[in-house]
C-alpha cells in the first residue's frame, strides 16, 4: 500500500544512517540522534518526520522525552513483496554457482 | 537488579476494524491462521493466564504469561515468557497492544518492553514480530496469512 513512502524514505543516505543508529540502539531521543549525526537539528527533525510518515520509525513519549524506535514491519512487507519472491530458488542457484566457480579458481 | 531496559515498538496500519484486530490477537481459531500459533486464555481478564501454543499436532506451549490489563477492543497488556523459563520472574517481559482507529485504517502498536538486553528472547522477538504483524495485516486484509 505505502511501498512508495518506504522506498522514498530509504532513498537517502542520511535517513538510512538514522535507521542504522536506531538499529544499534533502539529508543533514542532527538538529541541523542543529533549527536550521532553530523547534521543540524532541523535537518535531523525533517528526516525523522519522513521516516515516521513512512512508518519505518515510530515514537513514544516517556515523561518529557520523545523516544524514536525503528519499526521493521513495513521493511518486512517490502522484503516479502519485492525481494523474497524473486530471490527464492534462482538467487540461491546463482549464489552456489558463484561459490563453485570461485572455489575452482583458487 | 536485572537489567530489563530493552524495548521495541512495532506499528502496522491495517484496513479493518479495532474489534477484528482484538479478535485476531485473542481468539485461537484466528491467531492460528496468521501466527501458526494459538493465543489461548480462559477469559483474557486481568490476572488470568494466557498461552501461545503451536498450531500443529504437537500442541507445544511456547509462551506463557498473565493478562495485566484488558480493555477490548482498544488495549491489551500481557506478561510474556518462554514456557521453559516460566519459573524465573527475571525472564518475563511485557507486551502492550494498542489498537486505534485512524480514518478507515486501524493503527496497531505493539510495545514489547522490560526485555533483557542481549537475551535470547530479545533476539527471537526482533525477528518474530515483523513477520507476525505483516502476516496479521495480510490475513485481515486479504484472508490470507503469510507462510511463517
Amino acid at each position: 500500500m505505502d511501498d512508495d513512502k518506504v522506498f522514498k524514505a530509504l532513498a537517502d543516505p542520511n535517513r538510512r544512517q538514522l535507521l542504522d543508529r536506531l538499529c544499534e540502539r533502539n529508543g533514542q531521543t532527538l538529541g541523542q540522534l543529533c549527536e550521532a549525526m553530523d547534521m543540524k537539528r532541523q535537518s535531523v527533525t525533517q528526516h525523522l518526520g519522513l521516516l515516521e510518515q513512512a512508518n519505518v520509525i515510530s515514537t513514544q513519549r516517556r515523561g518529557r522525552e520523545k523516544l524514536h524506535f525503528i519499526n521493521p514491519v513495513p521493511l518486512y512487507e517490502v522484503y516479502e513483496r519485492w525481494i523474497r519472491k524473486f530471490e527464492e530458488g534462482r538467487l540461491a542457484l546463482l549464489h552456489d554457482l558463484k561459490q563453485e566457480l570461485e572455489r575452482n579458481e583458487k | 537488579m536485572t537489567d530489563k531496559s530493552a524495548s521495541f515498538v512495532y506499528v502496522t496500519f491495517i484496513r479493518t476494524t479495532p474489534e477484528k484486530v482484538f479478535d485476531a490477537i485473542t481468539r485461537p481459531e484466528i491467531s492460528r491462521h496468521y501466527w501458526g500459533h494459538e493465543n489461548v486464555s480462559d477469559d483474557w481478564q486481568p490476572g488470568s493466564e494466557w498461552q501461545n501454543i503451536k498450531a500443529n499436532e504437537t500442541r507445544t506451549v511456547e509462551l506463557v504469561g498473565k493478562v495485566i490489563e484488558s480493555a477490548p477492543p482498544k488495549r491489551l497488556v500481557i506478561s510474556w515468557a518462554n514456557e521453559s523459563q516460566k519459573y524465573d520472574p527475571d525472564q518475563y517481559s511485557r507486551v502492550t497492544y494498542d489498537i486505534e482507529q485512524q480514518g478507515d485504517m486501524v493503527k496497531l502498536t505493539v510495545l514489547h518492553d522490560e526485555l533483557q538486553p542481549g537475551s535470547g528472547m530479545l533476539k527471537g522477538i526482533s525477528e518474530g514480530w515483523p513477520l507476525v504483524l505483516s502476516s496479521m495485516k495480510s490475513f485481515l486484509e486479504t484472508g490470507q496469512g503469510l507462510d511463517l
